[in-house]
């Protein structure tokens, strides 16, 4: 069976003009999802019947001449957005048959848009990993070599996008759960703003830090589903209500001097050689059209993967109480007494990597050591976006490495926490100050993707999604697939 | 663990802290907000509803869900904050306090901890003797309920509603500055009445819609530094808290002098057998980790936004009592009674301004026989029994002689059973008052004739015999002579 390279733009295109139907879009996509599980395990559900009860419905629309932007695109949901009747598993045993009762904002809005939603994807368990081994469903592999990880959290969906298994889907970062795996996947990934999208119905991991954002084929396809998805939530306290920019306006304008700050810091001894060169090419390609390159230095950089490890856990240990087995989730058999059934429905539920996170976190806000670790790393994090304010008063955009190295091995960091938090160094600090940033796939090193990070001011969404599609018109790394899937 | 004393302590035990031993009272009251939904979702607060009906998503601490803060439930701390001359905090902080519980969906209650809305205010109270003392307000803080467990008719399990989870509620912390268990309850009506005046908490306190925890201890008199303190979680009525203290306060002295000491702890009041029990002690207690809800931005107020709240507020109890004192000319002590609730003053001042330049009869009467039909009954004033302008109208016929004090107290009777008018009631069973000279002399002259003995003996000095004349005539009148013209004529006509 042929896979299918269109991406959302041409999709939604060849939708609307009635050369495809979404039934046939639906039903070409499943047989290769249900291919690809043993091997890549994108899919923690997939949802054929309603999945096809939507096309239909999309079909229906767009006969009518009507359908929103997305009519029967079909996308896939990371599984920590809550869909209603559909269960939402956020990787973990404790969710294994948790079955929200309602959408979250994000799926209500890519639905009222007329996406239709093939499945749940696989994801490191509460989005809590680097590698995506950590999920109850087993790991995500990399469609590049299976015996790689696909990067984490968001694993199925860069793997599912990388694949051709589905042109776009949901995802969120936290740490740089989006940008990390579309760097190893070879795909395209926005995290927004904070605020910028909805945590309505995305299952917390650490609440001042997650972020809804997409993972597509192109920084066009990720203007057109953040388009849909963005926007102020009245039931999200935490949303920003500013209108939403219409992302796709002014994609192809040049980008003539546009001033882009390399971090001094991104570029350190942990960056492969390879991985490097590709990146700096990138940045030529850049330079080529018309930007203007400077070297930056913002000296509170190192500290992010610290102070990321001291607020993450801490939220993470409150956010996870509500797991207790008395109300949904995973609660133990023939619980003694109240104690017990905390106890094992939690011991249970709970995989070993949120385990270390809820003891760290409850560790660092506990009395006597607040203010050592949590009140210390508030500070840090204010210090890092201080650094972040000033250095976007010099230039527009900051571009450097998704990762320090391309996809590794399954297990080759599993066994040393610090090791795979490492792999963080340069996504975090986006996610501590709140911006926006991309991840762009800008080459090959020892035949694996690499990642060219962008990094904006808030709310510059366009102005890094310009950026990126400038570069996608330049350069077909976005456009390659593994070659086991073509 | 229970380390209550076996020996039962009377009631008069805290006379003890006149001598050697000074009280120290501290009170954390809870007022539920009268706010229709909750103060981070959008369910319904009613009391009272079948069990888990009213309880959202977002009540369930479901996963994905959010907080969304209940602006009512701001503007009622800010409205209490302001009647008690506090700062109103331009930006305060909803914190996460974390513990386990079941009727705790999420893990943790949104509560206000290091940046509370309201800080620094203060009540008066007055005391037994007539004197005022200021009571210092620490802060009050907006936070959310927990639910109910529920153990009745549910054998070897529990239940829990959680339809009070998400109530808002306001925690007022007094500063530790009563000094006896009448002076905590007297400060615990004070807010009370606060409270209800802003409209900001039904005061219910059998639905536990206000009530408190008092942290109590002792220390000898003159000492500066405070003795270890217990505190006695959820009471809920005054009389239980004055009980609870006084208890309390006789069993820490009690401990000391017998060479013990005090463990900080928590403790319940058992209302059945008059005392406190040990609940946890602080070796037992949680550690909260509290920390700023990142779910919630810090709520920042503008300062246009307090002055239009405080734009809004109702004449306050001591102000209303003040003004009754002034232009009603009643004394402190009426008052204060008459401002006690909101609906009271209304009610009375409804009536005064019906029959002008009676304000003392009016208050003698809302205070008397209103206030005694009303215990009688078990109603409130706001029930709507006696429509002030009834009661006005009784006091009018009263004002302008129609019928005497005594008379109008047989009206006020028939009026509370029936409904009626109090000149329908006059007319209707011929009670106006005689106020005819002749008709009365005819009385007096008449009875004068039927007791020849008993005039005899007021004419040879029996002067107490007086009183027998007065009530003769009356009951040859049915009480409807005119008491003032009564006496008048028997004074002339008795000593022949």
């Amino acid at each position: 069976m042929m896979i299918d390279r269109r991406t959302v733009t041409q999709l939604a295109a060849d939708l609307r003009a009635r050369k495809v139907s979404s039934v046939e879009l639906v039903r070409a996509c499943l047989p290769r999802i249900e291919a690809s599980q043993p091997t890549l395990n994108a899919f923690v559900t997939v949802t054929a019947e309603q999945a096809l009860a939507q096309a239909q419905a999309a079909d229906r629309e767009l006969a009518a001449g009507r359908g929103g932007p997305l009519a029967g695109v079909p996308i896939g949901h990371k599984d920590l957005f809550c869909t209603a009747g559909v269960r939402t598993t956020c990787g973990s045993r404790m969710l294994e048959n948790f079955v929200a009762p309602y959408d979250a904002t994000v799926v209500a809005r890519l639905k009222a848009a007329g996406a239709v939603m093939l499945g749940k994807l696989n994801m490191d368990e509460f989005a809590m990993g680097s590698s995506n081994e950590t999920s109850y469903f087993g790991p995500v592999r990399n469609p590049w070599n299976t015996d790689l990880v696909p990067g984490g959290s968001s694993g199925g969906c860069a793997a599912a996008v990388a694949a051709r298994l589905l042109p776009a889907a949901t995802a969120t970062d936290t740490g740089g759960s989006i940008r990390q795996p579309a760097a190893f996947c070879g795909v395209t990934g926005i995290k927004p703003t904070y605020g910028r999208v909805s945590r309505y119905g995305m299952i917390a991991f650490a609440s001042s830090l997650d972020q809804g954002g997409v993972i597509a084929q192109t920084a066009e396809d990720c203007a057109r589903v953040l388009r849909s998805m963005a926007g102020f939530d009245p039931r999200d306290s935490t949303s920003v209500d500013i209108p939403v920019p219409d992302y796709l306006a002014g994609l192809d304008a040049p980008l003539a001097g546009v001033r882009i700050g390399l971090l001094k810091e991104f570029f350190d001894t942990g960056l492969e050689a390879d991985y490097e060169r590709r990146v700096r090419e990138a940045l030529a390609v850049f330079e080529r059209l018309g930007a203007r390159l400077c070297e930056l230095s913002l000296p509170n950089i190192p500290r992010s993967v610290p102070a990321y490890y001291v607020v993450a856990p801490a939220e993470c240990s409150s956010n996870l109480a509500r797991y207790d087995g008395v109300r949904f989730g995973h609660r133990c058999r023939n619980p003694r007494d109240l104690t017990d059934l905390y106890k094992r429905s939690r011991s249970e539920g709970f995989g070993a990597e949120v385990k270390r996170r809820i003891m760290t976190g409850t560790y660092v806000l506990s009395a006597g050591y607040y203010d050592a670790y949590y009140l210390k790393a508030q500070r840090v994090r204010r210090l890092i976006t201080g650094d972040f304010e000033r250095a976007f008063a010099e230039v527009d955009l900051l571009m450097g490495p998704t990762t320090p190295t391309a996809a590794f091995a399954l297990g080759a960091k599993s066994a040393d926490p610090i090791t795979m938090y490492l792999n963080d160094i340069y996504t975090i600090s986006a996610n501590l100050a709140g911006l926006p940033a991309m991840s762009v796939p800008c080459g090959f090193a020892g035949g694996l993707p690499v990642g060219l990070q962008i990094i904006g001011p808030h709310f510059a969404e366009q102005r890094l999604l310009h950026a990126a599609h400038r570069f996608q018109l330049e350069t077909d790394w976005h456009t390659r697939v593994p070659e086991r899937c073509a | 663990m229970n380390t209550h004393l076996g020996t039962p302590v009377s009631a008069d035990a805290g006379t003890r802290q006149g001598g050697a031993w000074e009280t120290v009272i501290g009170l954390e009251i809870h007022a539920q907000l009268a706010t229709r939904s909750k103060i981070f979702s959008g369910a319904a607060t009613a009391y009272g509803a079948p069990p888990n009906t009213q309880a959202c998503l977002v009540d369930l601490g479901y996963p994905g869900v959010l907080p969304v803060l209940n602006a009512e439930a701001v503007r009622m701390a800010v409205r209490f904050g302001l009647a008690i001359g506090a700062q109103i905090a331009r930006q305060s902080v909803f914190a996460r306090k974390n513990y386990f519980y079941p009727d705790l969906p999420k893990g943790y209650q949104i509560s206000q901890y290091e940046l509370p809305i309201v800080a620094g205010g203060t009540l008066e109270i007055v005391l037994e003797d007539g004197s005022r003392k200021r009571i210092g307000v620490t802060r009050a803080h907006l936070e959310e309920d927990a639910g109910k467990s529920l153990h009745e008719g549910l054998a070897g399990l529990t239940g829990i509603d959680l339809n009070r989870a998400g109530t808002p509620l306001l925690e007022i912390v007094s500063e530790p500055q009563m000094r006896s268990a009448r002076e905590a309850v007297a400060y615990m009506k004070k807010v009370h009445t606060l409270v209800r005046y802003l409209e900001i908490c039904d005061g219910n306190m059998q639905e536990g819609s206000f009530r408190c925890d008092a942290n109590v201890s002792v220390r000898p008199a003159g000492s500066e530094k405070l003795g270890t303190r217990t505190e006695i979680k959820n009471v809920n009525s005054f009389r239980y808290v004055e009980k609870a203290i006084q208890y309390e306060v006789a069993r820490q002295i009690e401990l000391i002098e017998s060479g013990g000491k005090v463990i900080q702890e928590t403790r319940l009041f058992d209302p059945d057998r008059g005392e406190t029990r040990s609940m946890r002690s602080k070796e037992e207690a949680n550690d909260y980790r509290y920390f700023p809800d990142p779910d919630l931005l810090p709520l920042e107020l503008e300062a246009a936004y307090i002055e239009a709240v405080r734009a809004e507020l109702p004449e306050l109890p001591d102000a209303k009592a003040a003004r009754f004192s002034a232009q009603y000319g009643l004394s402190d002590y009426d008052a204060g009674v008459l401002t006690a609730s909101r609906e009271l003053a209304d009610y009375y001042e409804a009536v005064t301004r019906a029959v002008p330049g009676q304000s003392k009869l009016a208050a003698n009467w809302v205070m008397g026989e209103l206030a005694a039909a009303l215990h009688k009954d078990g109603l409130e004033i706001g029930a709507g029994k006696l429509p002030a302008e009834r009661l006005a109208g009784l006091l009018a016929r009263i004002a302008d002689g129609t019928i005497s004090g005594k008379i109008a107290k047989e009206v006020f009777e028939v009026m509370w059973a029936s409904g009626t008018s109090a000149d329908d009631v006059i007319a209707s069973k011929g009670l106006q008052q005689i106020t005819d000279t002749g008709a009365i002399e005819r009385a007096i002259e008449d009875v004068m004739a039927h007791h020849p003995a008993q005039l005899a003996e007021f004419r040879a000095g029996k002067d107490k015999l007086f009183g027998f004349f007065v009530g003769q005539v009356m009951k040859a009148t049915q009480g409807k002579a005119n008491p003032a013209q009564l006496n008048a004529l028997l004074k002339k006509k008795l000593p022949g």
